[in-house]
This record gives C-alpha cells, structure tokens and sequence, in this order.
C-alpha cells in the first residue's frame, strides 16, 4: 500500500504528515523565494521597511475551553507568529466562517474576547470578512485571522535561525501541553474531568521585553501543534545543528501528565498555545530567564537544553532517568482540531 | 504525580543500573514480551544505562503487530458496508492492510470511531439500533476480559446490532514457540497487564521445561531496571525461575472474575501470529453461546489470501531475531506517516519505539 491518495486528519496535525504535504503540494505550485525559507511569518522588504506577514486558522472544538475560547486562539496564535519572527505585530484581518444556528450570544462573545486580546496586545482588526454555510457544512464557527508586524532590520535573522551556535541555550517560558489537554479534556465525549487550563495568550510584550533585555536572541518559535518536539526536530534538522534537551526540565502539570497518561500521550507532542522556544547567547541565558520571569506569562521560564556539541541534525532528549532518545517530528495524529 | 513519580525515580534508577553492572558476569540477552515494555524502556532510554553484555530483545507482545493482515482486510471489508459502524482502539486504525487502511477508509466517508473503552462501543450501539455496530477485538488476556464483559452486557441489555470480531491472543503458546523456535533468549521480562488477569501461574513451565527466568514486571524505569536485576541475579546464580517484581499490581492467582469472564464467552482455537504463524489454542473464539455478537459468524466476509508487504521485517522482529534497524525499509521508506508493517504503526510496536526513540 502506497501512501495515502485522500486528506487524512493526520494531514492538519502539525507534524510529519503536514510538513509533507506543504512541500509536496503547496510550496509545489506556489514557489517561491518567501515561502521557501518556511518561517512562522513572511519576512517581505517594501521600500525600504521590512514588515512580517502571516495567517492562521482555527477550528478548535469546542469553541470554549478552560482558558480561552476560538476567539482568543485566533487573536494570540496570529499575535505570535509576528512576535516570534521578531516583529512588532500591528495589524489583524479576520475572517468567519460560521455554521447556520450558532446561536448569535456564542458569537458575541467570541468576537468580545477577539476585541479585548486584541486591544490588550495592542493590535488593530482593520478588515474582515463573514461566510454563512449551511447547517452541517462546518462546525460552529472557523476563523482565520492575517497579521502584519513591523520588523526592525536588527531581527530579520532571528525567524530563519541563521545565526545558531554551538552552546547556545534553549529556553521555554513554561510548562508544556496544557492547551492540547484542555481542549482534549473539555471534549464531551472523553467525560474527563480535569483542573487544567489553556496557555493561550499573546506573548508580544513578552517576547518585546525580551528582545529589549537582550541582544542575544537567535531564534524565537511558538510551540503550538506538533508541540516542543516538532519544533526542536526541526530546528536540529533544518540547521544541521545537534539539540540536547533535559527532560527534568521540563514541567508538565499535574493534570496534564495525568490525560497524557492515561490516553498514551507524550507531552513533547501535546500543543501549546502561549510558550515559546527560546534560542539565547549562552551568556544571556540567566538574563533572559530572569526577564521572563517578570512577565505573567513566563513565571515558570527556564533553561532547558543547549545547541550541543554532537548528534548534528538531531534532537536528544537525557530522560528524566538519566537514559537518552531521540526527539523526533510527531508522526501522524496526536490530537485533531486542537487550535 | 503521585504514584508515578517515584518510579521514576532517577537515583533509584541509577542505583539500579550500577547494581546490574557490578554483578552481571554473562553476556546475556533478555526478552521484554510486551510492547508496553518496549515503549518504556526506549522512551525512558533504558539501553544507555546498561552495560554492554545485557541486551534487550522486544517480544511478541504487541497486539496490532501480530494481528494478521487477513483481520485488517476484513474489517475494512465491514467498515465499506453501508450499515456498519466499526469501533476500535485508535492503534488499529492506521495499519495497513492488503489494499487500505481503517483511517483511509474514514477518510473516503467509512464510519470508524476510535474508542477508549468497549463501553463506549456499546453506548454507539444502543444510540444506533438500526447500524450494526462492530468492535475489532484485539489485544491478549489484558483487553480480552474487556471484551468478554461487552459481550455479556450487550447481551444482557439486548443489544441485538452489536458484534465482537475477536482476533484477542492468549500469550504462552508464543513464549513457548519462541523458545522451541531456537531464538536466542536468556530470560524473559513478564507481562506486567497479562499477569495481572493471569497470575504467574501460565509460566511456570517456562523454568522447568527451558530453564529459562520470568520476572513479571511493571512499565516504570525503576520497575523495568529492578525486573533486569531480578533475572540477572537469577542466572548469575543458575537458579531460574517465575518472580513477580510487579507486586503491587499482579497478584500469583491473577484476577480470578476476569478469568472467569473470559471462560464464560471465550474458547481456546488456533490463531495466526505475525512471525510465528498458526500456534495451537493460541486464539481466543467467541462461544457459540454468545455466537450472536460474534461478527465472523454473523457477518462473514471473505477476503483474498493477504499479502505480507515485501522486505517488511515485521516478523522476524517479533520474533526477536532482528532489530528494526536491521530492516531495509525502516526510517527510509516505512516510518509512522507511511507505515508498511504494522510494527510501525501500534504505540506498542518495536519498529515504532526504535523510530521514536532510538534510530
């Protein structure tokens, strides 16, 4: 049996499958110099200033959640892909496609959230559009949502982590894979009852205090589906470069660890939706925890691994046993409409 | 988490490594029959810890691994029916059979839903009394019972649409085989699930006819370094014989209502195993008391002879002879988005562990 001739759910999931299939059919037909570098945003000079562009989907379900709702999802998610590329996020676009029947008080409080995440970060909804569809033709409600940041010259190498060195070290603003849980948990039919919450939020002022507190940031990513995981396997991969994380560094909440568990996930896997992969200058490394941890949403930020020295193109993992393994890409699905 | 936490214990771990290092004299190699174990051991990075003379061996004890193609072909067979909803466990659903798979068909509009427990395939059921509602029923003596006790709900709730297609495995006759078949296995590491249901009684043989130690073993690093130490122990003394280092779980008589259940619906009858083929009363059949949730007779399909995929290893590593990396196919063309052999796909496969965690 050859590989799959039909979309399977696998497909959406962040990982292996999706990066696939962004290669062989996206980046196919739409080549080109942008797209190639394959970064959170598009990095585009226009006249002289540089600005970031992305866009983003969500089709979580539920649309509510311990946390957040489809609304703060769609404003964080595109907030931090523009953060994350080292660019000041500015402006937002949104579009709704909405299922006949939603009932119009879900819809206002979605786009509520959507109004005060948005003023909170500080950026504008300046253009929109709305699509009904029949009852039945989508789930409640998807949106997307575009943003464009502005970009100082300074930080262009910072979303195509061209500048990585041996030694350099890793750091996350927290713990990992309370989002993918709280959407898993909040799902009628698991009738899990769980105490976790999402970590979606937009991290711009994070991320700004950061790059102000140091000049050593050399690659930011949002860690959201495929988890910590993909995101490390890939920058191992993509720069040729090892990676070698400690995994009693990482902190899992006890809710979260508890899901996993017992449904078989691994954290590493699990989406999150407010912390990012930070790679800082080995002597910033203390300053930039330090920075983070003022912010609300980088309380738990630590040290968790470095760019090491061996294993080139490869991510490692020293278990929290003392043993080692490989960090690879999430192959297949973990979750489904996790964001 | 509490209870978890400290088996997972790295001190505790260490301890135990350098325990095993100082009195292990024999080049050894010891076999983890279930692929729970598998997982574990590679995730946590066991075999960086041991010295070089223990070796670990991944068994025959993953479910999807050796169910045979024929199983898969036929449940997609039932998944094409247009009144037919299939329910399995999520593992199932990605491997290949002869001409598709579970999660393409779902793509093309199949109703397969993925469960957590066998109650929830009969809670589909009773919602959809005009479907006929199919459970793939896979796994050895740990789902069995699961399985049995959705047989005698469903029969005593009357719930006519509802079908067992048990392709469930009981484990010694592959333990056995193993040994008869020559592979080079020093000790085994006991199922920590099956053992539960069991008790350690199925393997008392295994020391008196092959002179071989099983040690029972739960699937947290300190366990699975404290069983290794248990049968190191035991051959550096020549002393072979049946432990259970699992004691907080198994009990020597195992679960005797469990056993009971799968008595009251299941009989022993010959199955296929990948790698091992067809071992005697290694297959568990549905009674014909029962033989009304029992889809092969209630539905039968056929299906042409299955073909195992070509260069596919699969067999041979659960048989403990290779290890995936000595697959040609493995991580180049088979890997978990693209799997050839079911070894790649399950959560409990070696393929899977070894591409996970240790290429």
């Amino acid at each position: 049996m050859s590989k799959s001739d039909t979309i399977l759910l696998g497909h959406g999931s962040g990982g292996k499958l999706s990066h696939d299939l962004i290669d062989s059919i996206f980046v196919k037909y739409f080549d080109n110099k942008y797209l190639q570098q394959q970064t959170d945003s598009a990095i585009l000079n226009t006249e002289g200033k540089k600005i970031a562009f992305t866009t983003d989907s969500f089709v979580v379900d539920p649309i509510f959640f311990p946390g957040g709702n489809i609304g703060k999802l769609a404003i964080a998610g595109t907030v931090n892909d523009l953060a994350v590329s080292g660019a000041v996020p500015k402006y937002l676009s949104c579009g709704f496609i909405i299922e006949e029947g939603l009932p119009l008080k879900e819809l206002e409080e979605v786009v509520k959230t959507m109004a005060y995440e948005a003023k909170k970060a500080g950026v504008v909804l300046v253009t929109g559009d709305t699509k009904v569809v029949d009852r039945g033709k989508c789930d409640k409600i998807y949106i997307n949502t575009s943003g464009i940041g502005l970009l100082e010259d300074k930080y262009e190498g910072i979303s195509t982590a061209s500048q990585l060195k041996k030694g350099d070290k890793i750091i996350i603003n927290g713990s990992i894979g309370d989002h993918g849980m709280a959407v898993m948990a909040a799902r009628n039919d698991l009738n899990i009852s769980a105490d976790i919450s999402s970590d979606c939020a937009c991290l711009n002022t994070m991320i700004k205090e950061v790059l102000e507190a140091s000049d050593g940031i050399r690659f930011m990513r949002d860690a959201t589906r495929g988890g910590i995981g993909t995101v490390l396997s890939e920058l191992a991969k993509t720069n040729n470069l090892g990676i070698l994380i400690k995994e009693d560094k990482l902190i899992v909440n006890e809710g979260v660890k508890g899901i996993c568990e017992l449904l078989g996930f691994d954290p590493l896997y699990v989406a999150n939706e407010g912390k990012v992969i930070f790679v800082v200058a080995s002597e910033d490394a203390v300053k930039v925890v330090e920075t983070l941890r003022k912010n609300e949403y980088g309380k738990e930020a630590s040290i968790i691994g470095e760019i090491s020295e061996d294993h080139n193109g490869t991510s490692w993992l020293e278990t929290s046993v003392g043993g080692k393994r490989i960090i690879d890409m999430l192959s297949g699905q973990q979750l489904p409409r996790i964001c | 988490m509490k209870y978890i936490d400290e088996y997972r214990n790295k001190e505790i771990v260490l301890g135990l490594a350098e325990e095993i290092k100082k009195i292990s004299t024999k080049k050894i190699r010891l076999m983890e029959v279930c692929g729970g174990h598998t997982m574990s051991i590679q995730k946590f990075g066991l075999p960086y810890l041991l010295p070089e003379n223990v070796e670990l061996i991944s068994g025959p004890g993953c479910p999807v691994c050796v169910t045979s193609r024929e199983f898969i072909d036929k449940a997609i067979v039932y998944s094409r029916m247009e009144d037919v909803i299939i329910t399995t466990y999520g593992d199932l659903i990605r491997v290949p059979g002869s001409f598709s798979s579970l999660d393409q068909e779902k793509a093309k509009g199949a109703d397969v839903r993925i469960v957590y427990s066998i109650l929830d395939a009969l809670m589909i059921a009773k919602k959809n009394r005009t479907k006929k509602v199919i459970f793939l029923g896979i796994g050895f003596e740990t789902t069995a019972p699961a399985s049995a006790a959705g047989i005698l709900k469903a029969r005593m709730a009357g719930l006519s649409n509802f079908y067992v297609y048990s392709a469930h495995k009981v484990m010694p006759p592959a333990m056995d085989t193993l040994i008869d078949e020559g592979v080079q296995i020093d000790g085994y590491i006991g199922p920590g699930h099956v053992s539960t249901i069991t008790g350690e009684g199925i393997y008392m043989d295994i020391p008196k006819k092959y002179g071989l130690g099983v040690v029972i073993s739960g699937f947290e690093p300190v366990d699975l370094m404290q069983s290794i130490l248990m049968l190191v122990k035991q051959l550096e003394a020549n002393d072979p014989k049946v432990e259970i280092q699992y004691k907080r779980v198994v009990k020597p008589e195992g679960n005797i209502k469990a056993q009971q259940m799968l008595d009251e619906v299941f009989t022993y009858g010959d199955d296929w195993w990948r790698g091992l083929g067809v071992l005697a009363n290694s297959g568990l059949k549905i009674r014909d008391t029962y033989s009304m949730h029992d889809a092969e007779v209630q539905i039968p399909v056929k299906v042409a002879p299955p073909k195992e995929p070509k260069g596919c290893l699969c067999g041979e590593i659960l048989k403990g002879v290779k290890k995936p990396k000595d697959c040609k196919l493995f991580a180049k063309v088979c890997t978990p988005s693209n799997p050839i052999g079911a070894c790649m796909v399950s959560n409990e496969g070696s393929c899977a562990a070894y591409y996970l965690y240790n290429r």
